[in-house]
C-alpha cells in the first residue's frame, strides 16, 4: 500500500514521463511528409537528399490514399508538408494549407502479370468477362483518373474490388490475384521484374497532377518549405523522372 | 461490479490509494471519451436518412450475412476443436491450442496476407481449388467469410474450451452409467452445461467477425455488395463523407453495446 509521502511522486511520475516524451531530444527536428502513396519511392529517394542537404532536420513519410490523407489534415494531424495526387483533395484543405504548387504530373497505364498473359492490349480489353480487374475506390485519385479514363474510352469494366489506394492494386496485381490494374505508370515502374505495363493512348489517358503544400498548423515553417523547395528544384525534377513521373503540365 | 467479492466488508473502497483514483478516472476518460466524441458529432436529425442509403443497406446486409457465416463455421469446427483440446489427451495438442490462438494475437492484414498465400488464385491450397473446381475465393463473399472467421473463430474455441473444463464431468459420468451413448451424451448432458460459455463464445466471435476490417480488406478486396462489410464502409466513408461514416460507426457501437449487455451476467455477476 502507498503511504502518503510517496503519494506525489505516484502522482507526479507519469506526468514527467508524458511531458519528456513531448519535449523530443535536443535539437533534431522531425518534419511529417503527408504524401499520396503513389510517391513513395521517389519522396523516399528526396528525403533522402533532403537529410543530406539539411543536417539535424528528419524526414519521415506518411504515404496513403492522398483523399486519407487530406481527412487526417482535416482533422488535424501533424502533418508539416502534404503532397496530393489531385487537386480536388488538395482543394478539400486549402484553407490550412499555403499556396499548393504543382510539382510533377503522371500518366495511367494498364499494369499486367509480366508477359502480359491474358493479352491485354488496352481499356477496352478490360471490361472481358475472363479478366478480373481491380481499380482504386473513385474517392482514391487513382481511381477518380481511371473512371476518367474508362468514360473516354468508353468502356464499362466491373471490377472484382476498389482498393483504398493505388499500392494495394498494384499488389493484388504483383500476387496474381488480378489480372489488370489501372494504376499510374510510376507504379509500374516500382512493381518490379513480375509486373508490365500496357500503354494507354493519349486521347483516353487521364494526365494527373501533384500539387504540394505546406502546412499552416506546422511549428516547422522554415524546415517545411525548404522541403517543398527541394522537391521543386531541378535535381528533385531529375530524380522525379527517373522514377517515370512528367515535369508539371504547362498552365 | 456492485457488491461481488462478499468476503470482504461494505466500505472496504476506501482503501484504495489516491493516485490509484486519479489513474483510474484518467483511464475511464481515456476510455468514455471517444465514444462521447462519436455521440456528440452524429448528425441525429439526418441519421435515419443516412441509414437508408442503399450501400448503407447493402453494407448492412453484407455485414450480417459475412459474421453469421464465419459464426457458423466457427461452430462448425471450432466446437469440435474445443471439445478435442478440452478432453483429449492427443500428441501435440499444445501446439494445436498455440495456433488456435495465433489469429488472436496476429495482425489482421497480416493474417490477410497469409490467407491470400493459402487460398490465393496461386496461393498452395488456392491454386488447386482454382485448378479441380474452378474456385477462387478472394473478391468473394465466401472469401470475407472465411477472412472473419479465421480471425474471429479463436474467441469460440477457447471460450468453450474453458467451459469443458470447468464443467462437472459425473454428469457425463451418470449419462454413460445409464447406457448413453458418446453423441447422445455430449448433445443432452454436455452441451446444456456448457451453453453459457458456448454462447458467450459465440457472442463474442460475432462480435469480433462483424468488426473484422484488416483480413477482409486484404484478402477479399473492397467491392460494395460482394465484399465490401460495415467496417470497410466506415473506412471508406471516412474519406469523403464523415457523417455517413459516423452513422455506420452508430450502427456498430449498438450492436457491441448489445453483445456486451447480453454477457452482463457472465462478466458483471451482480449476485
Amino acid at each position: 500500500m502507498l503511504r502518503s509521502r510517496f503519494r506525489p511522486v505516484a502522482v507526479l511520475l507519469p506526468l514527467v514521463l508524458l511531458t519528456a516524451g513531448c519535449g523530443g531530444g535536443g535539437g533534431q527536428t522531425e518534419i511529417k511528409v503527408f504524401a499520396a502513396a503513389s510517391l513513395t519511392a521517389a519522396f523516399n529517394k528526396l528525403g533522402e537528399d533532403y537529410a543530406a542537404a539539411n543536417s539535424g532536420t528528419r524526414v519521415t513519410f506518411n504515404f496513403a490514399g492522398s483523399q486519407a490523407l487530406a481527412t487526417q489534415i482535416q482533422q488535424g494531424a501533424p502533418a508539416d508538408v502534404f503532397a496530393s495526387a489531385d487537386v480536388t483533395n488538395m482543394d478539400k484543405v486549402k484553407d490550412l494549407v499555403s499556396l499548393p504548387q504543382v510539382f510533377a504530373s503522371n500518366r495511367l497505364q494498364i499494369i499486367v502479370a509480366a508477359g502480359n498473359p491474358k493479352g491485354v492490349k488496352g481499356l477496352a480489353d478490360l471490361a472481358r468477362d475472363d479478366l478480373k480487374v481491380v481499380l482504386a475506390a473513385p474517392e482514391v485519385p487513382a481511381g477518380k483518373y481511371a473512371e476518367q479514363a474508362l468514360d473516354k474510352a468508353g468502356v464499362t469494366v466491373e471490377p472484382v474490388s476498389l482498393e483504398d489506394d493505388v499500392k494495394s492494386a498494384v499488389g493484388k496485381v504483383r500476387l496474381g490475384e488480378a489480372d489488370a490494374a489501372i494504376v499510374y505508370v510510376t507504379d509500374v515502374a516500382a512493381g518490379g521484374d513480375k509486373v508490365e505495363g500496357v500503354d494507354i493512348p493519349a486521347d483516353q489517358n487521364v494526365p494527373a497532377t501533384y500539387p504540394i503544400a505546406t502546412v499552416k498548423a506546422s511549428t516547422h515553417q522554415r524546415q517545411a518549405q525548404a522541403f517543398v523547395d527541394l522537391v521543386r528544384s531541378a535535381q528533385s525534377q531529375g530524380v522525379l523522372q527517373s522514377f517515370g513521373f512528367l515535369p508539371p503540365p504547362i498552365s | 461490479m456492485t457488491g461481488a467479492p462478499r468476503r470482504r466488508r461494505a466500505g472496504a473502497s476506501s482503501a484504495a490509494p489516491i493516485p490509484f483514483v486519479v489513474l483510474a478516472a484518467l483511464a475511464v476518460g481515456f476510455l468514455a471519451l471517444p465514444l462521447v466524441g462519436l455521440l456528440a458529432q452524429t448528425p441525429w436529425r439526418r441519421l435515419a436518412d443516412e441509414l437508408a442509403a442503399p450501400q448503407v443497406r447493402l453494407a448492412l446486409r453484407l455485414s450480417l450475412v459475412c459474421s453469421l457465416g464465419a459464426v457458423g463455421i466457427s461452430l462448425l469446427v471450432g466446437l469440435p476443436l474445443a471439445f478435442m483440446l478440452a478432453r483429449v489427451d492427443f500428441p501435440g495438442r499444445n501446439l494445436v491450442r498455440a495456433l488456435t490462438t495465433l489469429p488472436m494475437v496476429l495482425p489482421p492484414v497480416v493474417g490477410g496476407v497469409a490467407l491470400l498465400l493459402a487460398f490465393g488464385r496461386r496461393g498452395v491450397a488456392g491454386q488447386w481449388l482454382d485448378r479441380a473446381f474452378g474456385i477462387t475465393l478472394p473478391f468473394t463473399t465466401m472469401g470475407a467469410i472465411l477472412a472473419e472467421a479465421f480471425v474471429a473463430m479463436p474467441f469460440l474455441v477457447i471460450t468453450t474450451e474453458a467451459g469443458l473444463r470447468a464443467m462437472d464431468r459425473r454428469f457425463e459420468d451418470a449419462a454413460a452409467t445409464l447406457g448413453a451413448g458418446r453423441w447422445t451424451t455430449f448433445r443432452r448432458v454436455t452441451l446444456p452445461l456448457i451453453a453459457p460459455s458456448l454462447g458467450a463464445g459465440t457472442a463474442l466471435c460475432w462480435a469480433r467477425a462483424l468488426g473484422e476490417f484488416g483480413a477482409t480488406i486484404t484478402f477479399a478486396g473492397n467491392l460494395p455488395g460482394s465484399t465490401q462489410t460495415m467496417p470497410l464502409a466506415v473506412y471508406l466513408a471516412l474519406e469523403n463523407d464523415l457523417e455517413a461514416a459516423i452513422a455506420l460507426s452508430l450502427v456498430l457501437l449498438a450492436v457491441s453495446l448489445a453483445v456486451l449487455i447480453a454477457l452482463r451476467d457472465r462478466w458483471f455477476p451482480t449476485a
